[in-house]
């Protein structure tokens, strides 16, 4: 069972417990996977399942209910001249914008998703944060995405880190909590497989490399290190949890290296969208474009697709 | 949360669909002769053998079996173009040489590296991601030394030594000869080299490449066969250099037979690498380095990390997570760019990895194997790894040559050490811990002449590479390996 | 009238792991003056003498080899400070073996403390000369250092009783390796004194070992002892050192066999009991 950590003293300790990742290891590991080759029906199985794993994603300031409506008609029925497509798991919005989704996707299965705890920066007092948690709830989210502080992880406060982490998590109450760790400003791999073990110790339902508001988002070697810290979580502390890739996927070669490393380092337990997801928004249409060239034999316009 | 189940939750895992390399771009010929003075010919007495996919035990092309007659052939055309022609070249044009055969295979690769797979059995993304590129990167590497010279640090304007005997094994065809080929070439030599009998077929469009290079007639022959052709190599009267790699048994007979000669000599041998594992090692990185140590290239490694050493506190895990890990390796077509481990070379190694591993658990060792389905037909061995093993079992001391790992424990780092020099070899040793002080302590002490930290089996042209004690004398890579090519 | 004094005499014995026994076997062999005349009875070392400085040569390598290279360089010099102070009978050795006069024998010694300090200055500096960073291609830090190759055995050559002796062992030596020598067989009291000398020098027991005996019998126990590293075969004939390398392959003995050509500043002594090692560490944050 997960340990209640009950100092910060006691989960420094267990986070120093924690392996180091030799980066070059780590690099040259996703490099190899990276080598798979994909193919046939494989590929057509890859591209549907992450199809299913998408959390369509709009966080602009420019996100208007307009904008919102057509995610929403599009996270439903991704191809609409084709039904076997299965629906993304979730649009993902600002917490202003969720009664809105809500609306549109009315009973179908898609989830709304809401960024919150003053997303991007997560700079605000924990009532600002969870104030913000609880009004996406209210308006009907059923994710909340939140980001850790990571000020105080890089200055040493990782109690301070797992609190909020835990205080969200009590304000999310049944509602699935990603907690985003911006392994981009984490910089190192160390500090990324410690993050996770924060985030999962608090409650995390699923660990997210990004906001995708930094330089460097979503990276293979990261993902590597968070899948190994869930697997590991799992067999030895707690419950499943699930990670969440977010920023700059764009090709389906993309997310289908991603997928040959959710499969090779974790195996298929992890090959659903319960627990693993792409933040993106293009990645949909190069995913459908590509499901349809295996289809054809052939490729396909970009214009086939509605841009969004 | 809302009830609301989350979506496609069934979805479920991912088999890969075969991904084969296409056999055609190898362009096998049904048969090849032996490449003396420039030209392919037939052996005098007309002798041929079969070469075989070890993947599937067909055939692929017949090669020219060389007797000491064709052997001498073979050395009397090195020795002229040494006189009249590769002496008297400057080493500026050996250097233009050496660039050209460099990116000759980089253009050549797809097809290098599918020849390569058919005739060893190796995985084609290691044939294609490290034998080929590596090979191209040797040769660049010492085109750029062949006008330096006067600046490698063995004096001014160094002596080549003459005409090369050179002999290489079968488990990195093409990679080995341009081991021995690129450093002599610079250095000046001549050569004949002399493939392995189970692998040639590399080495033969390696041929056609110097052919294609332009390289004078004579500066590299290339004799193919048994090992009679080797022995008559190193028996030949006007070899000036004999250059080896295989097997220590081999290596100590060949020393013996030059010791009464002027030959120069230099033996890569034998190994039985220890990877020492610390309680602090980066645990992930560690076992895929511990994978990559034994089962890249099926265990067919001189330098391959066959003795696992793990501190006893961590050992328990390291073998659950190994155990883990080893059931994930793909083992089968060596064509599929999804393989991970291919076919076991020959008949004969895997005979010799069965006769090891029996008495492995004869010994009283616990045997983890890959529950890996293996074809039916061709040579294959399933990944194994012994628990449990004492120093002194054979399968903790002999080189076994295959993908078979040894796991042994030590309580310190004086233990590790003393555990790991515990052999009459001393090819190469992994360290794995994330303390930097500690890993130089035992880099220091560790009589191994690779020794790799947090990594494993990694290859430079500018790295010194080569054993210590009985894993044979001499190094290969770098300014070091110059020296075997120099009369200095 | 008083009588002339009786000079004392000097027992020459081995020296095995610091210590200066007789031969084990009890026997001696008599060595004269280049001229002929009685020089002395030196101890005839056994094949369990050779054995026992092996295994004492193996117990201090590791020892000797992890001392500092500056420490090694120190020992090394203040062998020729005691070589200095005690020049004159050195002098007097090499003229009676050598039968040569006392001026030449004086030329030697000075050569002979000369390389001495060259090798005392070498030990600090080889590694920078034969080792170095490697560019590899990749997120690699890579070096290679030039480490001993552990015991070597020498064979000295037999004509120049010190000054060879001096070349042969030092040079193994300045780059961490232990040595069991066979001294000039018909010319050994040079080097006995040297081994004596060794014993106010800091060296630590082990480190370098001098049997005196039949060369060519102890030669090829020297030659076929397994745990012999290297063999330098430079007092034996080029007939009798094919054997000798033969016998040696058994092991895989790395042999250093003297070049026609070799010149005082070569580094092919040097090199010949150095092994490349090449250590890969991973670089990343």
């Amino acid at each position: 069972m997960v340990p209640t950590i009950e100092s910060e003293a006691q989960l420094r300790a267990l986070l120093t417990s924690l392996s180091g990742v030799d980066a070059v290891g780590a690099e040259a590991r996703v490099a190899k996977l990276s080598t798979r080759s994909i193919k046939k029906s494989t590929k057509l199985a890859a591209i549907e399942m992450a199809i299913s794993m998408v959390d369509l994603t709009t966080l602009e300031g420019a996100d208007t209910p307009g904008r919102v409506t057509s995610l929403c008609t599009k996270a439903m029925r991704p191809d609409p001249r084709d039904l076997t497509v299965p629906s993304v798991a979730a649009v993902c919005v600002y917490p202003d914008l969720v009664a809105h989704a809500r609306s549109v996707l009315g009973s179908s299965p898609v989830a709304v998703a809401s960024v919150a705890t003053s997303f991007p920066s997560g700079r605000a007092s924990l009532q600002v944060k969870l104030m913000d948690v609880r009004e996406a709830l209210s308006a009907g989210a059923d994710e909340i995405d939140m980001v850790i502080d990571r000020g105080a992880f890089l200055s040493g406060r990782i109690g301070q880190v797992f609190d909020e982490v835990v205080a969200v998590k009590e304000a999310c109450g049944d509602a699935h909590l990603k907690v985003i760790l911006e392994t981009g400003e984490l910089v190192t791999y160390d500090n990324v497989r410690r993050a996770s073990w924060i985030a999962m110790l608090g409650g995390a339902d699923f660990i997210k490399t990004s906001t995708g508001k930094v330089t460097v988002n979503a990276t293979l070697p990261v993902a590597l290190v968070m899948l190994e810290a869930v697997r590991d979580f799992a067999e030895t502390a707690g419950p499943t949890v699930g990670v969440k890739v977010a920023g700059g996927i764009r090709t389906t070669k993309d997310a289908i290296r991603y997928l040959v490393l959710v499969n090779e380092t974790v195996g298929s337990t992890w090959l659903t969208p319960n627990l693993f997801r792409f933040g993106a928004s293009s990645l949909l249409n190069d995913l459908l474009m590509q499901r349809l060239k295996q289809q054809r034999g052939a490729y396909v316009r970009a214009d086939e697709f509605s841009v969004d | 949360m809302s009830d609301r189940p989350l979506a496609n939750s069934q979805l479920g895992s991912l088999e890969y669909d075969p991904a084969p390399e296409s056999a055609a771009i190898a362009k096998l010929k049904p048969s090849y002769g032996l490449f003396i003075d420039g030209q392919f010919s037939e052996a005098e007495s007309d002798a041929q053998f079969a070469t075989v996919n070890p993947a599937n035990e067909e055939a692929l092309s017949m090669v020219a079996q060389a007797s000491a007659l064709d052997v001498d052939r073979a050395v009397v055309s090195a020795r002229r173009a040494y006189d009249k022609v590769w002496s008297k070249t400057t080493g500026a044009q050996r250097s233009k040489y050496l660039f050209r055969i460099a990116r000759l295979i980089q253009e050549r690769s797809r097809e290098l590296a599918v020849v390569e797979t058919l005739d060893n059995g190796k995985p084609i993304r290691e044939s294609r991601d490290v034998d080929i590129p590596l090979a191209a990167a040797h040769f660049f590497y010492y085109a750029g030394w062949a006008d330096k010279l006067d600046h490698a640090g063995f004096g001014v304007n160094p002596k080549p030594l003459g005409v090369a005997g050179q002999i290489i094994p079968w488990n990195f065809p093409l990679l080995m000869a341009a081991w021995k080929l690129a450093p002599a070439l610079a250095a000046g030599n001549t050569c004949v080299l002399k493939p392995a009998e189970t692998t040639p077929l590399s080495a033969l469009v390696l041929a056609e490449i110097l052919e294609q290079a332009e390289l004078p007639p004579g500066v590299v022959n290339i004799v193919t066969g048994d090992g009679s052709t080797g022995a008559a190599l190193v028996e030949h009267p006007d070899v000036d250099k004999i250059a080896f790699t295989g097997s220590t048994e081999v290596g100590r007979m060949i020393q013996q037979r030059t010791a009464a000669s002027h030959k120069h000599l230099t033996l890569e041998l034998g190994g039985k690498g220890a990877n020492i594992v610390f309680d602090d090692a980066p645990i992930d990185e560690m076992i895929e380095g511990i994978i990559d140590g034994i089962f890249f290239n099926q265990g067919h490694v001189c330098c391959a990390g066959s003795r696992l050493l793990v501190q006893e506190s961590v050992a328990d895990e390291v073998l659950r997570r190994l155990v883990r890990r080893v059931e994930q390796l793909r083992v089968g077509d060596p064509l599929d760019k999804n393989t991970d481990v291919g076919a076991i070379n020959s008949a004969a190694q895997l005979l010799r990895i069965r006769e090891l591993t029996d008495f492995g658990e004869s010994e009283g060792a616990t045997r983890y194997t890959s529950s890996c389905e293996l074809p039916q037909k061709g040579y294959w061995f399933a990944p194994t790894v012994f628990a449990d093993v004492s120093q002194s079992h054979r399968i903790a001391r002999e080189e076994i040559f295959g993908p078979v790992l040894s796991v042994l424990t030590f309580r310190t780092p004086e233990e590790a050490v003393a555990k790991a020099n515990n052999t009459n070899y001393g090819l190469a040793c992994g360290v794995w811990s994330e303390k930097g002080s500690r890993t130089l302590w035992v880099a220091e002490r560790l009589r191994a002449g690779v020794i790799w930290a947090n990594t494993y089996n990694r290859f430079d042209p500018t790295s010194p590479f080569g054993g210590m004690r009985e894993s044979g004398f001499g190094r290969e890579g770098g300014r070091h390996g110059l020296e075997a090519y120099l009369n200095v | 009238m008083s009588e002339a004094r009786l000079d004392v005499r000097k027992t020459y014995k081995l020296l095995i792991n610091g210590a200066f026994p007789r031969s084990e076997s009890g026997r001696s062999y008599e060595v004269t003056s280049a001229k002929g005349a009685f020089l002395a009875n030196v101890a005839q070392g056994s094949r369990k003498d050779l054995r026992d400085a092996v295994t004492a040569a193996r117990g201090a390598q590791v020892k000797w080899w992890n001392s500092t290279a500056y420490n090694r360089g120190q020992v090394i010099y203040r062998l020729a400070e005691m070589a200095e102070s005690r020049r004159d009978e050195l002098a007097e050795h090499v003229a009676l073996c050598e039968g040569v006069n006392a001026r030449t024998s004086q030329k030697t010694v000075s050569a002979s403390i000369d390389r001495m300090v060259w090798y005392a200055g070498w030990t600090d500096k080889i590694a920078q000369v034969l080792g170095g960073t490697n560019p590899v291609a990749g997120p690699f830090f890579n070096f290679s250092i030039p480490v001993p190759s552990g015991v070597v055995g020498v064979v000295c050559v037999q004509e120049s009783s010190l000054e060879g002796f001096v070349d042969a062992v030092l040079a193994p030596l300045c780059v961490g390796n232990t040595v069991v020598a066979l001294a000039s067989e018909r010319r050994p009291t040079p080097a006995v004194l040297l081994g004596e000398m060794t014993s106010s020098s800091d060296f630590p027991a082990g480190v370098l070992n001098i049997v005196t005996g039949p060369s060519d019998e102890l030669a090829s126990v020297l030659a076929s002892h397994e745990d012999v590293d290297g063999l330098d075969l430079s007092g034996v004939t080029s007939v009798d050192a094919d054997g000798l390398a033969a016998l040696g392959a058994s092991s895989i003995k790395r042999v250093y066999r003297p070049h026609e050509m070799e010149s005082d500043s070569s580094l092919r002594r040097l090199r010949a009991f150095v092994e490349t090692s090449t250590v890969w560490h991973t670089i990343g944050q």
